[in-house]
């Protein structure tokens, strides 16, 4: 069978003065649908590169990245964007809702860039907005709401344009640990209704509600497996001092260090 | 793209900040409104002076004659006038001199020192219009005949102001003194104007010969002919000319002009003007699209966030371009809209401030916005607002959505 998200041998290499930084040195990776994966790594492993290529908004300097059996990683602009718009839902740290539309006008958003009709959005909205239980404040604007529905309202976003991958780029970070499980636990509960899940986050705690856990340093693959096998959220060595709390599989309480 | 959710985020943003939608606006508003302005009375005028033409006739031709000077002995005589009619009477109608008289018109103890005399023939009263070449029509009473031209009768036509202010309405029959010389009223003219001392109601017709005898010269300067048709106008003249021409020997020593060529020079000239004018006016709506242009840019600055949020949910560069520029058309529609009341408010203020400096009355100058005007002013406003807006909006098109969403 196709693989959902397939990366071949990816590099992303980018130029800072004389240097020749690799921000994905040679990854590959394959996330099949219905799987929650969490990528996981500290700042410079190159997880936001990774997140950037998965969310066609950016390509491969070489390798191949295939979504959904297409190969996104040569597309222009324009395509990439249809990509996104068709295949991807984001969630982001820090909502990215328009201030000026009212939540039912950022959710229709994505719809309205794929050319759905007017009555048709708003069902589709309506429908998504139930969804994670915000469908009472459609007309608000996303300041008269709390920072968690603000998050809820940027899912039904991603939830509208019914996308093949759901990605969410670390997005507990800008919220208190209640909020931020609660926000998980919606994760799970759509990866459990059958939606594919990509988390990106630095934060083994978040890390570890997914299934599988893909951790990166120096932007290779350093861990890929089962998120309860204790290997999945041990530090690289250099970090070892920082985490003596560590528990076990599981239940990994302790904020790792970013 | 949605166009209707563009449009209404344009106004909705434009409402969130008034005093910079103003601003931004101003050069807009300000170019519209003077176009409207500048066309407006330009067509005014031009309604203006097409009814005054109309009103003296289409038919009219002024000859103007100045002489030689000096000893020449070359003059054009009256009779030498009459004569061209007679003998060609399928282009000229009729010819009446035109005479201003100098002298004190006095009613008993009372002084009139504004009124206008002229000195006319019968041929300046046309019966079958009844009205005079000047524009106004017979009232009550006559209007002069052949016999009183020909014999110099001391008898006048005169306005309704004199026949009020003279005579108390009952001027028929009654009779006033020019420079010491009795003339007996026998005709009353309409109002014309607006009856007031000095206006065009403030007359007096007699016959030319008298008139001369008054200034004491057997001189005629200007001449009127009533061409036999409109077309002929052309014909009529170049008689009038050639006739003028053998006289004196020289085109310098007259000048002929007819009704329908001196609307036309005087069209073309007010044109001209307008098209001047509204050039100028011009430069402030490029300024505008220019001011709009800014703050243009300002905005896609501000909002760069918003246009990464909007890529990374599969925004296209077009949709993110049409986006802007119909936030740029609308902010421009919006400022020309205003413009446009603005410029039709101001026509009809300036309507009324010269009505009340020339004391024309609602007969006089009236400053129309034409809706060609309005129209064309509109487009170009929302075009201005399109062109200026297109650079920002492809500025914003082109923004990495990474970039953007990172941006704060």
């Amino acid at each position: 069978m196709e693989h959902l998200i397939e990366f071949k041998n990816v590099y992303k290499i980018y130029q800072m003065g004389d240097e020749r930084v690799h921000a994905l040195d040679g990854v590959s990776l394959t996330v099949d649908r219905g799987e929650f994966v969490a990528i996981v790594g500290s700042s410079g492993s190159g997880k936001s590169t990774a997140m950037n290529i998965i969310g066609c908004l950016d390509v491969p300097t070489s390798g191949t990245y295939r979504l959904g059996g297409v190969d996104v990683s040569t597309m222009d602009d324009d395509q990439q964007a249809e990509i996104r718009n068709k295949m991807l839902g984001f969630i982001f740290q820090q909502y990215n809702l328009i201030p000026k539309l009212n939540v039912q006008e950022n959710v229709e958003l994505p719809l309205l860039y794929a050319g759905v009709g007017a009555e048709e959005r708003r069902r589709r909205a309506i429908q998504a907005l139930e969804r994670v239980g915000l469908a009472n404040k459609r007309r608000n604007l996303p300041s008269q709401l709390s920072g968690g529905q603000q998050q809820r309202v940027s899912i039904a976003r991603a939830l509208a344009g019914d996308p093949s991958v759901i990605l969410a780029d670390e997005p507990t970070g800008a919220l208190d640990s209640h909020t931020g499980r609660e926000v998980l636990a919606f994760l799970q509960k759509l990866n459990a209704e059958g939606d594919t899940v990509v988390l990106i986050t630095h934060d083994n705690s978040i890390a570890v509600k997914a299934k599988r856990i893909v951790r990166l340093q120096d932007g290779k693959i350093i861990y890929d497996g089962d998120a309860r096998d204790p290997r999945a959220v041990v530090q690289p060595e250099e970090d070892l001092g920082d985490i003596q709390g560590f528990a076990g599989a599981g239940e990994a309480g302790e904020e790792a260090q970013a | 793209m949605n166009f209707t959710q563009s449009f209404r985020l344009a106004v909705k943003s434009l409402l969130a900040s008034k005093m910079r939608a103003l601003l931004t606006m101003l050069g807009i508003i300000i170019g519209v409104a003077a176009v409207i302005i500048i066309t407006s009375l330009g067509n005014g005028m031009q309604n203006y002076m097409n009814r005054q033409f109309d009103q003296l006739g289409a038919n009219l031709i002024q000859v103007q004659i100045w002489g030689l000077g000096g000893m020449s002995s070359r003059s054009v005589d009256p009779d030498d006038m009459y004569a061209l009619v007679d003998k060609y009477p399928q282009y000229l109608a009729g010819v009446s001199p035109y005479v201003m008289a100098q002298g004190l018109v006095r009613r008993g103890a009372d002084d009139f020192d504004r009124t206008s005399v002229y000195g006319v023939s019968e041929f300046f009263y046309d019966a079958q219009r009844n009205q005079v070449l000047s524009g106004s029509h017979l009232g009550r009473g006559r209007f002069l005949s052949y016999i009183d031209v020909e014999r110099r009768q001391n008898v006048c036509v005169i306005g309704s102001y004199l026949a009020q202010a003279a005579f108390g309405g009952d001027a028929l029959g009654q009779s006033l003194t020019i420079s010491g010389t009795p003339f007996t009223v026998i005709g009353v003219m309409a109002e014309y104007a607006d009856s007031t001392e000095g206006s065009s109601d403030d007359v007096i017709f007699i016959p030319y010969g008298s008139a001369m005898q008054l200034n004491g010269s057997g001189w005629v300067d200007l001449y009127l002919f009533n061409s036999a048709d409109q077309d002929n106008a052309n014909l009529a003249k170049g008689i009038i000319e050639t006739r003028l021409y053998q006289i004196f020997q020289t085109e310098d020593a007259y000048y002929v002009m007819s009704s329908a060529e001196m609307m036309d020079a005087m069209d073309a000239m007010l044109n001209t003007l307008m098209m001047i004018l509204i050039l100028i006016a011009a430069i402030s709506l490029l300024v505008g699209g220019i001011g709009i242009m800014n703050i243009m840019l300002v905005s896609v600055t501000e909002r760069t966030r918003e246009i990464g949020i909007r890529k990374s949910l599969g925004a296209k560069r077009r949709d993110i371009r049409s986006q802007f520029i119909i936030e740029a058309g609308t902010t421009s529609a919006i400022g020309g809209a205003i413009g446009i009341v603005l410029g039709i408010v101001m026509a009809n203020v300036l309507t009324n401030v010269i009505a009340f400096v020339l004391g024309t009355g609602n007969d006089g100058f009236v400053a129309v916005p034409t809706p060609g005007g309005i129209a064309v002013s509109f487009g170009v406003s929302v075009g201005v607002g399109i062109l200026f807006g297109y650079l920002p909006a492809n500025k914003a098109a082109r923004l990495n959505p990474i970039d953007a969403l990172r941006y704060d």
